[in-house]
């Protein structure tokens, strides 16, 4: 205990920024602008991916479920890996390993993403759906007025469940030496060398206290949408 | 523009690394599995037993599992441990080339922590009645969980269960972390020595795909059959 409050003491500042601002900002900060810009760049794409995926036309929904396959069927580093490489052929400059990290966390977010909106899309009644379109909204009326609004209400507790799992995500930024919190912790375990578990189990425990309380943030938001729904749904049929 | 030559690296030792690559990362993968799918069953009974410190163990497991990166729970596991043994075993341990037993160990506790979830939303989408009716004939808790509720919690569970061996399968890539020689290791390894990077990285994604969609395609088969039947 004696040791993790003194690794804590020296290092603690490098764990939430690293050089910063001497440096590049890193550690701790650097994790969450990856995750925070993880999920703004995939946000919107994950909503037209979700649209396409319940799109009946096939020109559509047959390429952009073929591509989310693709992506739910690799494994994270093995799409970080690709970004590497691809990512300088189509920029045509080389990009720095947080770009990297970015735009392949972005490209990995967007397949399951993409099914949160989907799913919360279809769980949208179909009457709402007609009687738009009877009162003369065009496709994309309806999408846009009647159930985007109400669907991502409804999703806002499973995209804060992708948050944790981009932020979770980001420390695959290791392995091509993205300065993120757990390469800082790597960078201080081969300064002190004697004490692995120690700074691992910081590193641990910084994560847990992180992910659990978004995760707690999670279910009362969950338990707040589901009592705002019922009370709604009371509200609308006062015949019984 | 690129000019693609797969001949490249299907051949010598390259062909070498990349095929014991792919029998790493599947030999990882059974292995986790199976421990991580049997301390699942014990994880789930424990956390719906009434016992509140088994309750509070279990709980404890599977919020550590569930809130720290996969990648760390390695490190933890091969960086950390090891300097809490007593000395000979952590020479016995270097002996041995300990990375694969880490991985093994880490990548199937927390396949257990993800699985255990699953069978007990399983375990809850059964009437309580059910356990009550097994005990008042007689059996045990832990044979009635053995033999009344985990045999039909296990049913409903299978599409996520699934679902969590996909995660599983594709997160034996961590195990490159660590030095285990598995699939993204050995493709890695190639890229660098042959600079052939998009053939490189298309045969292991091959290799991924090929696996993911199998198990995806099983999850398919199992649900629709399910339908199926529930349609009769």
């Amino acid at each position: 205990m004696a040791d993790i409050l003194q690794i804590l003491h020296d290092y603690g500042l490098l764990l939430l920024v690293g050089q910063y601002p001497q440096g590049p900002l890193g550690g701790l900060a650097l994790t969450l602008c990856l995750a925070v810009a993880g999920l703004c760049l995939s946000f919107p794409l994950a909503v037209l991916v979700g649209m396409a995926r319940t799109s009946s036309n096939k020109a559509i929904y047959l390429p952009v479920s073929t591509l989310v396959h693709a992506i739910r069927g690799l494994p994270v580093l093995m799409i970080i890996f690709w970004a590497y490489f691809v990512v300088p052929i189509v920029t045509g400059t080389s990009v720095s390993a947080v770009t990297t990290v970015v735009c392949a966390l972005v490209v990995y977010e967007l397949a399951f993403m993409g099914e949160v909106v989907r799913a919360g899309i279809q769980a949208i009644p179909k009457g709402q759906i007609e009687a738009a379109r009877s009162l003369g909204l065009n496709g994309f009326g309806v999408m846009r007025r009647i159930v985007l609004p109400q669907a991502l209400y409804q999703m806002l507790p499973s995209i804060l469940n992708q948050f944790i799992n981009l932020i979770k995500n980001t420390s695959l930024g290791y392995i091509i030496s993205v300065n993120e919190l757990t390469y800082s912790a790597y960078q201080i375990n081969a300064q002190l060398l004697t004490k692995p578990f120690q700074v691992y189990a910081i590193l641990a425990v910084t994560y847990f206290l992180i992910c659990w309380s978004l995760g707690l943030c999670m279910s009362r938001l969950e338990k707040r949408i589901h009592a705002r729904r019922n009370q709604r749904g009371l509200a609308a049929s006062p015949a019984l | 523009m690129l000019s693609l030559d797969f001949s490249a690296i299907l051949q010598g030792r390259y062909l070498d690394w990349l095929i014991a690559g792919a029998a790493k990362t599947l030999m990882l993968f059974a292995a986790s599995w199976l421990i991580g799918f049997l301390l699942s069953l014990l994880i789930a009974a424990a956390r719906s037993s009434g016992l509140r410190a088994l309750q509070a163990a279990s709980a404890a497991f599977v919020g550590y599992h569930r809130n720290v990166p996969g990648l760390v729970q390695l490190f933890i596991w091969y960086f950390g441990v090891p300097q809490l043994l007593p000395e000979a075993w952590q020479q016995w341990i270097n002996a041995t080339g300990s990375e694969f037993i880490f991985a093994t160990l880490a990548l199937s506790l927390n396949a257990a922590a993800y699985m255990s979830e699953d069978l007990r939303s399983g375990i809850r989408s059964l009437p309580p009645s059910q356990l009550e009716a097994a005990r008042a004939l007689g059996l045990s808790y832990a044979s009635a969980m053995r033999k009344v509720i985990l045999p039909q919690a296990l049913k409903v569970a299978v599409p996520p269960l699934i679902n969590q061996s996909l995660g599983l399968f594709k997160s034996t890539s961590l195990a490159m972390a660590i030095g285990v020689a598995e699939m993204t290791y050995a493709s890695h390894q190639v890229e660098n020595e042959s600079f052939r990077t998009f053939e490189a990285f298309a045969i292991a994604s091959l290799f991924y795909w090929t696996f993911s969609f199998l198990i995806m395609g099983l999850g398919h088969v199992w649900t629709r059959r399910l339908s199926a039947r529930g349609a009769r």
